[in-house]
């Protein structure tokens, strides 16, 4: 099928580029066009001269139209989606604090982003980390970055990365909820942001990074849309955050009970809906490979939602909104390195086994080890990203995406088995950068600006404490 | 005159209101109230933590009466509140020596 394809292309690309000559040729028959670049030319050369630039100016509209809608989506999961998400799922007084959060990272990691980290992430091309190269954008504009995006303008490249580097930070918060100080967050995620997300995100996707697939990486990591980059590095930071923070007060012997599933539920939906920008724009083009990736998003989300719900009808005697919503995020978690290289089937399998995985991950072994994950961050992103980087390893098709060249086996699948040992080398980096850089920030913020409020203070709540307002006034 | 108490299940407030109405009943005073009896609440799972809500929502219902109309207002609230599960609430009947209307000082029974 496809080599007819080939040839059918190569042949109507040869009848094309014949035609103007032919049409030039006959009515000058003798003599034979010996020189015809001083005879054709002119007229011919300039109007394909036009022609490709046109034909490049067509491809940069389109390409920069979904980029843009992507970037646009992405924003959308943090706020409101991440933010409703989360917010539903704390209790009543922190419901202003947890979203906060997460919208003052929005504004916090732009400013950063802008002056330094994105030449952090995609300066130069060094191993681990990049330069100050691009600091304060310097050369980011509409000319397209062809390392990266060769049809897209790179501020569009530049801005829809922020949006990943806004939301990876802001995932941490869950496992911090209810009990970490609004100052001692925004030290603790300006130092995350530098320390652990740009040398990862650099590795990964940067030119030259040493886990990546395509720019010359040493152990060529598959990770489409970040699943190592944005999931594993969050979610383990979070398991060390809510083990260094310790317990909130009463956990776990007072209920703490999400004071509205109606927010987190909406919540979970719009991230459903963002994280289409998230994989499928991970493309970084309008193309096939986008819709290739924009099914096994979906496809991987239902899987997994259908999972969870299943585990815990069979296990508890009934399916809860709260475990649909959750096993939805745990397959779009699982999904993202995955997006761009497996089939829909292979996706639907990823899912689904994330949703069982995930959802004994917070159910069970959260309980064994008594930490206080207070929202799941680790076991939903950490462990989802975990097993859905692995699993790409497994499931990764050159069919889908021949990112070693043509022909070439990416997966398991393709009989390319290392590839889950470079798979897993990718993630132990991204445990070790995680485990190590957070255990170190959070000593510092500690003996800063300290991380975690006064007791007085958690039990009346962070709303009141920290921010002077309620999330709800409704007798006002 | 005597003052009826009721604890009903939400579910049941309109039914009741109306069988109150019905028997001739003018006024009353609603309040949302939470509680439990013998009933010891729910439990409600979350993400694989059991929590048990004890104290479930009820509605209070409380009417001042002439003595004539106190023993059908009890029979119309009886009948119209039961559902015969657990949970259904209670009654209390307690006697009132005075009740005075503040917009023209009416008191006694007239004043209800």
């Amino acid at each position: 099928m496809k080599r007819m394809g080939i040839v059918c292309c190569s042949v109507l690309a040869l009848v094309l580029l014949a035609v103007p000559l032919l049409a030039q040729q006959s009515p000058a028959t003798n003599p034979p066009a010996s020189a015809p670049s001083s005879q054709v030319p002119q007229a011919v050369t300039e109007r394909l001269n036009q022609l490709e630039q046109r034909v490049t100016a067509a491809q940069l509209s389109a390409d920069n139209a979904w980029m843009l809608v992507s970037a646009a989506l992405v924003l959308m999961m943090t706020g409101p989606g991440l933010a409703l998400f989360y917010g539903g799922l704390v209790r009543q007084k922190n419901v202003l604090a947890i979203m906060m959060q997460s919208f003052a990272l929005m504004a916090l990691i732009t400013v950063l982003w802008a002056l330094v980290g994105y030449s952090l992430c995609f300066g130069g091309d060094g191993h681990f980390i990049g330069n100050f190269q691009m600091a304060l954008l310097r050369g980011v504009g509409a000319i397209p970055n062809a390392d990266y995006a060769a049809t897209i303008p790179q501020s569009t490249f530049m801005v829809y990365q922020l949006m990943f580097a806004i939301i990876t930070p802001a995932l941490i918060t869950g496992a911090t909820a209810e009990r970490m100080k609004f100052s001692g967050t925004v030290l603790f995620m300006t130092l995350w942001f530098l320390v652990v997300y740009a040398p990862m995100a650099h590795m990964v996707w940067g030119k030259g990074g040493f886990l990546n697939a395509s720019l010359g990486g040493r152990f060529p990591t598959l990770d489409f849309a970040g699943g190592t980059v944005v999931h594993v590095t969050s979610g383990v930071s979070a398991l060390v955050c809510a083990l260094y923070l310790n317990k909130r007060v009463g956990y776990p012997k007072q209920p703490m009970p999400p004071h509205s599933l109606v927010l987190s539920f909406t919540g979970a939906c719009l991230l459903w809906v963002g994280w289409f920008g998230f994989n499928a724009g991970s493309a970084l083009a309008s193309n096939g490979l986008a819709s290739s990736a924009f099914v096994a998003t979906h496809f991987g989300a239902a899987a997994a939602a259908i999972g969870w719900c299943l585990a815990e009808w069979i296990k508890n005697g009934r399916p809860s909104a709260l475990g649909a919503i959750s096993g939805a995020v745990a397959g779009l978690v699982a999904i993202t390195p995955a997006a761009g290289f497996v089939a829909p089937m292979p996706a639907l399998t990823i899912g689904f086994i994330a949703g069982i995985f995930c959802f004994w991950m917070v159910t069970k072994f959260k309980g064994i080890f008594g930490y206080d994950d207070a929202l799941d961050a680790f076991g939903v992103h950490g462990a989802g990203g975990t097993i859905g980087a692995l699993l790409t390893g497994v499931f990764a098709q050159f069919a889908i995406n021949p990112i070693f060249g043509d022909g070439k086996a990416v997966g398991g699948l393709d009989g390319h088995w290392s590839q889950v040992g470079n798979q897993m080398v990718g993630v132990l980096i991204a445990w070790l950068l995680a485990l190590a850089g957070t255990m170190v920030i959070l000593k510092i913020v500690d003996v800063t600006v300290g991380l975690r409020v006064t007791e007085e203070q958690e039990l009346e709540g962070l709303d009141i404490t920290l921010h002077g307002e309620e999330g709800y006034n409704l007798e006002s | 005159m005597m003052k009826i108490e009721a604890i009903i299940q939400p579910s049941r407030f309109e039914s009741v209101k109306e069988a109150l109405l019905e028997i001739g009943v003018e006024g009353m005073t609603v309040t949302e109230v939470r509680g439990h009896g013998r009933q010891k609440g729910h439990t409600e799972v979350y993400r694989g933590r059991e929590y048990t809500v004890d104290l479930l929502p009820k509605v209070k219902l409380e009417v001042v009466l002439p003595d004539q109309l106190v023993n059908r207002a009890v029979d119309a609230i009886l009948k119209s509140a039961k559902t015969g599960k657990i949970g259904d609430g209670k009654i209390f009947l307690s006697r009132v020596d005075e009740a005075i209307r503040i917009r023209n000082e009416e008191r006694g029974e007239s004043a209800l």
